[in-house]
């Protein structure tokens, strides 16, 4: 465009009438979790919350007003009739042994899980065009989930939001491990935001230092939640996880602030943000023996989270003092003693392939249960693409090297090209043990056009998920309220005495026996060899004919026999 | 919060098309993959740049790349791209909407792309949303021979399907002119083949000609950028919306002195003169814009519909969450009740077989002895 001069501004205001802000309230708060880990390294959380009250499913009632709530999102909930949507993009693998656990877990690639509302009456043609728009607003290949590679779980992934249907028709489970995170799936995810990437805690996402460290998480997740439990509301939390290197982002320096981890530093709230918090963990530094926090603040706050209770200082960025003089806020975190080892989780989760050759192999699944007295089940879901055929039959559950059988085995086997493989089971971890699900498989040959253009990488196979109410160390609180910070009420919580966790493996990668693709070539030249040299001689033999041919003589002779033609003499043979 | 019960505008902005064509539309493709074709990568994504930094959105870009380079983990400076040594310009950037990615660019969807063939569930950001008065301008890159281009090292698209491609873009009336840049070895060869009007192309080398890359950067440990492509951008860095330049300018970029290889350009097929068409014809959409200074009142809006309180008795959906382990509940849970379909296949052959035997062996007569 070509702006001479503008004139002025037009001034907007976000509601058109003011009746409209009433009728269509929403919410929005952010929030920033930093916890600094045994290791050196430091883990930050963002959580973002979009709160809207409001029903797309109700009918008559056509929404068009979005103020807060992104309205590609909205739109996308209306046509398909979502009723849950969980999509997450990871860079990297979250160590759990080294790390602890994460607020909000994802495997690495990308996830998406969907519960469909039950008045859909074709819910495979409404996943593959949801995929399908969601790959356009995500900026990821998406739309290579097909049916293949989704699964309907039967007792995981339950709705994490209201409701008390569960058929399980409804729901669609899908990953990708092979799938890249990368800015341009950073940018799409925070114009989702209501301030963009331009004020808030959002400024600090820079993509040049988000990427650059062991692990990368974004997820988006949309659920209907109740506020106080007397009127529907619709949540959208953006959630954003990074573990910061000490080596490669710290420089080998244990000393961390805000410009170190983002280059940036914080200069205002969200103005649209009715909560705006930075969070810190202080747990294991009650008397700052451990690191040093600056600037100092007076608030503290304590959270029952992962089982556990945990204190924060906590800096409200609403708040004018927060920034100081400078008008910007730095936190800064200087580790001085030698931190002990970190407490192990009592949950965790390995999977590994062994065998050798490129004709079988086992897959070796390994959890550990770490609690020192208390057993308690877990729920492991595996879903295996079709190219790798598993035999059931060798299946084997082992704890303390006896045979450990699953309370609940739910199998779909898979068809070829059509559906992937779908295991699931509830097993009873004895107290302190490994258990160590095996089972044989064999790999298939896949047809020549079903290779990727780099096959000799090879073949991932998503990471299994295995869903777990671990006991709790303290009592976890079983109603949401308002002032709750973001990060301990996202899992709704039934009973007191155990959480929800849920653990990722790692995600395989397998070689499938890959064919030589120049053999078409080869085999097209040697076979018209073949062709021409067999039949080509066979057919001269039979067609050529021989004629005699003189050969035409050479100059001199020709000229000797003119002259002798002339004299009248005999000629020249 | 009421902000405000009335909108005064004071001024307002009047948009005049006065120039016969609409917006311009992009289509940039890279088709190598691997590591060491980061250049391709980089050159796609330098063009991607100067035409965002003119003003285009990223609703009229689509952009296509084989590889993720920026995020690649040999990348020693994750979520850039350089296409300079030294690491001075970061083509990445921090807002870039990649349409197409990874396995994605492939003959089919590019071609697909081009005539607006696409599945009705493709999002509008991968289609090419472009009408008879559009631009549009093609950038290919990656590795080519005489008459073809290589996609991501497992298919080609060749000279005649790209050719093609153009004279269904013409019928349907998707294009007022088209500008086809490539940068390949022996980029010539692939417009030779074009007979549809108002196209007009440009290539980085001759056929018989290899395309050669600019320079290596020891940090990264590959070629950065292509020749022709860098003296391109470093052409492109210096136009702004209102720049006067004209395709002539855009002729002589890199000559053979700096390219070694021999740039090529095809015009014939172009109605007007190139030396009349501005580059930011196609480079940056430019529209005449006219102010005024009335104050235009809007219309009170429409009234939202008032939320019907009956619904609410009607819907006694209790709000509880969900128990996300129910362990008894798994544990007996019953197995879903299967829909029942005949027999199909194996069994229904095997029935028959048994049912043949069986009648064979007894007869019919004999059957009132076995019932």
């Amino acid at each position: 465009f070509r702006f001479p001069s503008p004139i002025g501004h037009i001034s907007t205001c976000p509601s058109l009438i003011g009746q409209c802000c009433k009728t269509h309230p929403g919410s929005f708060q952010e929030e920033l979790v930093i916890r600094p880990l045994h290791s050196g390294d430091i883990y930050a959380s963002f959580q973002f919350r979009t709160l809207w009250d409001t029903d797309f499913l109700q009918e008559g009632q056509k929404v068009s007003h979005y103020r807060l709530f992104p309205k590609s999102l909205g739109q996308v909930l209306s046509k398909f009739s979502v009723r849950e949507l969980h999509i997450s993009f990871t860079q990297g693998f979250w160590r759990t042994m080294q790390w602890g656990q994460p607020f909000i877990p994802s495997p690495p690639g990308a996830e998406l899980w969907v519960w469909f509302h039950d008045t859909v009456s074709d819910v495979d043609g409404n996943w593959k065009e949801l995929t399908n728009v969601l790959s356009g607003i995500f900026c990821a290949s998406l739309n290579f989930i097909d049916l293949t590679n989704t699964v309907q779980p039967s007792a995981s992934f339950k709705p994490l939001g209201l409701g008390n249907a569960t058929d399980h028709r409804f729901l669609r489970y899908a990953t990708l491990p092979r799938e890249i995170v990368c800015t341009e799936n950073l940018t799409p995810w925070k114009k989702l935001l209501p301030c963009g990437s331009k004020a808030g805690l959002a400024v600090l996402m820079k993509s040049e230092k988000l990427f650059h460290s062991s692990f990368h998480s974004q997820a988006v997740h949309i659920r209907p939640i109740c506020q106080q439990c007397s009127s529907k509301a619709w949540e959208l939390r953006q959630t954003l996880n990074v573990v910061f290197d000490l080596h490669t982002s710290g420089q080998g320096k244990k000393e961390w602030s805000l410009f170190k981890m983002f280059s940036r530093t914080l200069t205002e709230a969200c103005p649209l943000a009715s909560s705006s918090k930075v969070y810190v963990d202080i747990t294991d530094n009650p008397e700052g023996e451990l690191f040093e926090l600056s600037p100092a603040t007076p608030l503290l706050g304590q959270a029952v989270v992962l089982g556990d209770r945990r204190t924060y200082s906590v800096y409200d960025l609403s708040r004018a003092e927060t920034f100081g003089q400078l008008r910007s806020f730095n936190l800064l975190l200087r580790w001085k003693g030698d931190s002990g080892d970190m407490l192990r989780p009592l949950l965790h989760a390995e999977r590994y392939v062994a065998g050798f050759g490129l004709q079988t192999g086992e897959i070796h699944t390994v959890i550990y249960n770490n609690h020192p007295y208390r057993a308690f089940p877990v729920l492991l879901m595996d879903s295996v693409p079709w190219y790798l055929q598993l035999y059931i039959h060798t299946l084997t559950v082992t704890s303390k090297s006896r045979d450990n059988k699953p309370s609940y085995i739910h199998y779909q086997p898979a068809k070829d090209r059509h559906r992937p493989h779908l295991l699931e089971m509830l097993i009873q971890l004895p107290p302190h043990s490994m258990t160590e699900v095996t089972v044989q498989f064999e790999r298939a040959l896949l047809k020549w056009t079903e290779y990727t253009p780099d096959p000799n990488h090879g073949f991932y196979v998503g990471s299994s998920v295995v869903s777990a109410l671990v006991p709790s160390m303290v009592a976890m609180r079983t109603n949401f309220t308002q002032d709750q910070p973001l990060f301990s009420s996202f899992v709704p919580v039934k009973e007191e005495s155990s959480y929800f966790v849920r653990v990722y493996t790692e995600p395989l990668l397998v070689n499938l026996p890959t064919p030589d693709f120049s053999m078409p070539y080869n085999v097209i030249c040697l076979t018209c060899t073949v062709v021409a040299v067999g039949y080509g001689s066979f057919y001269n033999l039979l067609t050529r004919t021989f004629q005699v041919d003189e050969p035409s003589p050479p100059l001199s002779k020709r000229l000797a026999n003119l002259i002798r033609r002339m004299r009248g003499v005999p000629l020249l043979t | 919060m009421n902000y405000c019960n009335l909108i005064t505008i004071f001024a307002f902005i009047n948009l005049l098309v006065s120039i016969p064509h609409g917006y311009s539309n992009y289509v940039e493709v890279c088709t190598s993959r691997f590591w060491f074709n980061y250049r391709h990568v980089a050159n796609t994504l330098s063009v991607y740049r100067s035409v965002k930094r003119l003003g285009i959105p990223d609703s009229h870009i689509v952009l296509m790349l084989a590889d993720d380079m920026a995020c690649n983990y040999r990348n020693p400076k994750p979520a850039t791209v350089f296409s300079h040594k030294n690491m001075e310009l970061n083509v990445y950037g921090d807002d870039v909407e990649v349409d197409y990615r990874g396995y994605e660019v492939t003959v089919e969807n590019f071609l697909r792309v081009l005539t607006g063939r696409l599945p009705p569930s493709t999002p509008r950001s991968k289609r090419l949303l472009s009408d008879d008065r559009s631009n549009i301008l093609i950038y290919l890159t990656g590795h080519g021979g005489n008459g073809f281009l290589k996609f991501q090292d497992s298919e080609e698209i060749s000279n005649m399907e790209l050719a093609d491609a153009f004279e269904q873009m013409w019928q349907k009336r998707r294009y007022n002119e088209l500008l086809f840049i490539i940068d390949t070895c022996q980029g010539a060869s692939m417009y030779e083949r074009f007979y549809s009007p108002n196209l007009m192309a440009l290539a980085s080398s001759q056929v018989g000609e290899d395309s050669l890359s600019h320079q290596p950067d020891l940090g990264i440990g590959v070629h950065l950028m292509d020749k022709y492509t860098f003296y391109l951008l470093e052409f492109l860095e210096e136009v702004h919306p209102a720049s006067q330049a004209n395709m002539n300018d855009l002729f002589k970029v890199c000559p053979q002195s700096q390219c070694v290889s021999t740039p090529g350009h095809r015009t014939d097929l172009f109605q007007r003169d190139p030396g009349s068409v501005l580059i930011t014809d196609f480079f940056g959409s430019v529209r005449k814009v006219e102010i005024t200074k009335d104050t235009i009142n809007l219309t009170s809006p429409v009234e939202p519909p008032i939320k019907r309180s009956g619904s609410s008795d009607i819907q006694i959906e209790s709000l509880t969450y969900v128990d996300q382990l129910p362990v008894a509940e798994i544990i007996h849970q019953k197995p879903k009740q299967k829909d029942w379909h005949p027999p199909d296949g194996f069994i229904l052959g095997l029935w028959t077989l048994i049912l043949l035997v069986f009648f064979q062996t007894y007869g019919i007569k004999h059957l009132k002895h076995i019932f």
